[in-house]
């Protein structure tokens, strides 16, 4: 497991996640460490998304779903914190799996999300800066009247990505951000995240076992909603400690 | 490296091997293929869904003309400005124009703020509870209401109770009460298509429920809903049977000034001039139906255009 590193922006304390009576995630303990890019992996249904979806409480729009034990965002448990949700969800912004642009204009895309949190800086600035972090300004600074929906796939990702860091978080979740991608979108994607990392903590859920070592500092392997091996991606890949991280990740199963 | 092969290797060796051909061979021996019956069942079948047209158009076609020649002597200017008269070839559609323009007005707003804001909380804010369940089905029941019942109701309660008497603000409410369950269960549906994705972006950002359905569920949804609202505005402006059960008049010389004056519609002048003895008030009820009906083809027209239009901005 993870030594005590200096300090960690997101944990879960003996998490128990239930949708209905079916419990997919158990008993998970992890900490997540500031200014790094950590990976969750494992196979289809095997609770990853779900971890990653209570970090934001995302899970609170499913009826079902029900938890036991603490998450924890710098030391306060969202789930239990007298603070609105929304003010949280500022603070932990997200990138879905299918790109998600909202219908609006490339520049409204950006500056909505601000705007509704009582943004007061300028806008114009803003749409720039994110645009530019985003890797995106030079394909889209003729257009940004555009609609979102008018660009690629892979542009609509970078653009969904720039909406997030708009809001300035201090985490960026991000659910399978290339399954619809081609490979040339994820690579762009990929260089991205390398290079948020400086300003931003990023878990990433993924299904591309050469995608969490080529971006991860560490790794988290679930199966079956356990949390099997958490650790340092260069050990994870080059020599687990357990037979079921190591099968999963030669291609054995899942 | 190894799972692309295995992938793609495993079917191919089936294919090749004894057994794998064996089954194919025996399981195309059970199909006994008649592709002559085939065909003509299906010619049997789009004859008669033809026939079912043809009979439904020439009926609506035989209708629309046998209006026309009626009405269309008395289609003139006068009938337009006139206000009704006992002498056919003076009177008028004035006040019914004006009735239904007014009652048309009121309706669309009360339907559309109470039915839109009835299908936002149901489909974006309300959970599964039971309550809501049952007030689902209610207003799913209430849409197949007859309208004469909603005459009755909206006598008993705004004319009598709240005392607005035959006015067409009790009017343009009974309307209202009529449509609403209908533009609730279009504005659901349009609700319904918005993406999820588009909600859950926002509210990923921090925003609120109430940010996320104005700024991207609603606008998302508007040509979905003003389509149905069109087509339930339509069906309001051609309801009779409720206005006449509230005891709107029918002999009305003189044109609304406020929602509190006494009207009169234009279904209701048709029945009226179709239930006179005169031939010639036939005549004029044809020309009444005329212009009724330009004004619910417009309003289809309207909607189609609305609806072409959200499919072509979809990407």
């Amino acid at each position: 497991m993870i030594q005590s590193h200096a300090s960690s922006i997101l944990e879960t304390r003996n998490l128990n996640i239930y949708y209905g009576d079916k419990k997919v995630v158990r008993n998970v303990s992890m900490k997540i460490p500031k200014r790094t890019v950590t990976a969750l992996i494992g196979p289809s249904g095997c609770g990853k998304s779900t971890l990653l979806r209570t970090f934001n409480r995302m899970n609170d729009f499913i009826e079902t779903f029900r938890h036991e034990g603490e998450v924890l965002f710098e030391g306060t448990d969202i789930y239990r914190s007298k603070s609105d949700v929304t003010e949280f969800r500022r603070r932990v912004g997200m990138v879905f799996q299918k790109p998600n642009p909202f219908t609006s204009s490339i520049a409204k895309n950006i500056s909505w999300g601000p705007l509704v949190n009582g943004y007061v800086g300028d806008v114009n600035e803003l749409v720039e800066r994110c645009l530019r972090k985003a890797a995106l300004w030079d394909e889209v600074k003729d257009k940004l009247g555009d609609s979102g929906l008018a660009l690629s796939g892979g542009q609509q990702q970078r653009l969904c990505i720039a909406r997030a860091i708009a809001m300035d978080p201090e985490v960026i979740l991000m659910d399978e951000p290339c399954s619809a991608l081609d490979p040339q979108s994820t690579l762009a994607i990929e260089d991205l995240i390398s290079e948020l990392k400086q300003n931003f903590t990023i878990v990433i859920v993924t299904h591309n076992m050469q995608q969490a070592a080529r971006v991860s500092e560490f790794t988290a392997f679930m199966y079956n909603g356990d949390l099997i091996e958490y650790d340092e991606t260069s050990k994870i890949f080059s020599s687990p400690a357990e037979k079921l991280t190591r099968d999963y990740i030669v291609g054995r199963f899942g | 490296m190894s799972q692309i092969e295995s992938a793609f290797g495993s079917p191919n060796r089936a294919m090749s091997s004894q057994e794998g051909s064996m089954s194919l061979k025996e399981s195309r021996s059970v199909f006994a293929v008649n592709m002559r019956r085939r065909q003509l069942k299906e010619k049997a079948f789009f004859g008669v869904i033809f026939c079912a047209t043809i009979v439904a158009i020439t009926i609506l076609v035989y209708l629309i003309a046998s209006i026309w020649s009626d009405g269309w002597p008395y289609l003139n200017w006068d009938f337009f400005t006139n206000f009704p008269s006992r002498f056919a070839n003076k009177a008028g559609f004035k006040s019914a124009i004006y009735g239904s323009a007014w009652l048309g007005f009121l309706t669309l707003i009360i339907s559309v703020l109470f039915g839109v804001g009835s299908a936002v909380y149901l489909e974006e804010l309300a959970n599964r509870s039971r309550t809501n369940r049952w007030i689902e089905l209610s207003i799913a029941t209430l849409a197949g209401v007859p309208s004469i019942i909603y005459g009755m109701l909206g006598l008993g309660i705004f004319v009598r109770f709240f005392a607005l008497g035959r006015s067409v603000i009790a009017g343009a409410l009974t309307l209202s009460l009529l449509i609403m369950p209908v533009i609730i269960i279009a504005a659901r549906e349009a609700l319904k298509s918005v993406p999820t994705g588009i909600r859950t972006g926002a509210y990923a950002l921090g925003a609120s429920r109430w940010q996320t359905v104005r700024d991207h569920v609603l606008p998302s949804a508007f040509p979905g809903i003003a389509t149905g609202v069109i087509l339930a505005m339509a069906r309001a402006v051609g309801e009779a049977a409720p206005l006449i059960i509230l005891g709107a008049l029918t002999y009305i010389a003189f044109v609304p000034e406020n929602m509190f004056d006494s009207f009169t519609a234009m279904p209701i002048q048709i029945f009226n001039w179709a239930s006179r003895p005169q031939p010639a008030f036939h005549d004029l009820a044809a020309a009444g139906i005329i212009v009724l009906l330009g004004f619910l083809l417009i309003c289809n027209a309207a909607a189609i255009y609305l609806r072409s239009r959200w499919r072509s901005h979809k990407p």
